[in-house]
């Protein structure tokens, strides 16, 4: 467990540097998490993605791997890549400020 | 902002990231094709670099004709747990293929010709082997427009190199030495345990 500051306040992140606690997580947090990832800013589509991959999480206890992730955002898998370069399921969840997403698809 | 520790995976006793698979498809069963598809799907998920490469009847997975019928191979597979002899009679491989098919299905795990479009669509290479093609008396039309180029083995090597290669498998082989794995059926981790769940 480490910690970051994130959106001017002091977080706790697992080993896989995702928020340790989703309910700390607010869009300055996502920014600044964003930014840490390469993406210095966040769009329309990023935005679209990540919340669907949190209230997916929210909704079900697990975040979504790529191929969910696109049929529930409505972005396909070409466009998610160009989104989030260091892998759309994982980038987004971290964002997101949610649990690393399991699936394998 | 930062982090008050090394970032992940960087610290001096962590083993190094895998940054590159090259994965060898050499099967054109079912089984055969399935794992390296995940596997390269797999990478590019996790920000990994992945290339995959169809030689000798793997090709039948980026085959035009071939790829919506790829089958899984009911003899000489021991994992299927029946006879061989049964395994031979017209029409089981197709039942077995049906019946995971639905399983997989319902799984949301994509049938080859549409899993390849998306792998395509990750950024991963896709290649035919250019011996192999020649062998077969192919030609790039054969091939679904997801394949990038038909590569020589020396072309190959060149693409790999950095990286780790995999040589994925539809019969059972013990692990070879080196950075070289071989992946066993996927089945054994995935179908029928499925099925019975």
């Amino acid at each position: 467990m480490t910690t970051a500051t994130y959106g001017g306040v002091t977080v706790e992140l697992d080993e896989g540097g995702f928020l340790a606690d989703p309910g700390v997580w607010t869009r300055e947090i996502a920014a600044d998490i964003a930014a840490a990832e390469g993406i210095t800013a966040l769009t329309d589509r990023h935005w679209l993605v990540v919340d669907v991959a949190r209230e997916q999480y929210l909704r079900t206890g697990s975040g979504p791997a790529v191929r969910q992730l696109g049929k529930a955002s409505g972005v396909g898998v070409k466009e998610l890549y160009a989104l989030f370069p260091g892998g759309p399921a994982m980038t987004a969840a971290r964002i997101a400020g949610i649990p690393k997403p399991r699936g394998c698809i | 902002m930062g982090t008050d520790t090394a970032p992940r995976g960087t610290g001096a006793d962590a083993p190094a990231a895998i940054t590159k698979v090259s994965i060898i498809v050499s099967k054109g069963s079912l089984e055969g094709v399935y794992p390296a598809l995940i596997m390269a799907n797999g990478a590019r998920a996790e920000g990994i670099e992945a290339n995959l490469f169809f030689t000798f009847f793997g090709m039948d997975a980026v085959h035009r004709g071939r790829n919506r019928h790829v089958k899984v191979a009911t003899v000489g597979n021991p994992g299927m747990h029946i006879p061989t002899l049964l395994g031979a009679l017209p029409g089981m491989s197709a039942l077995a293929t049906h019946f995971m098919g639905r399983r997989m299905d319902a799984l949301d795990i994509p049938p080859i010709d549409e899993f390849i479009e998306m792998i395509a669509d990750t950024g991963a290479g896709l290649y035919a082997c250019r011996a192999s093609v020649d062998m077969f008396g192919l030609t790039r039309e054969d091939f679904v427009p997801q394949i990038r180029d038909i590569i020589t083995v020396g072309e190959f090597y060149a693409m790999a190199a950095g990286g780790q290669i995999i040589f994925t498998s539809g019969r059972d082989r013990g692990p070879a030495p080196g950075p070289l794995l071989v992946c066993g059926r996927a089945r054994r981790g995935t179908g029928r345990g499925r099925r019975r769940a």
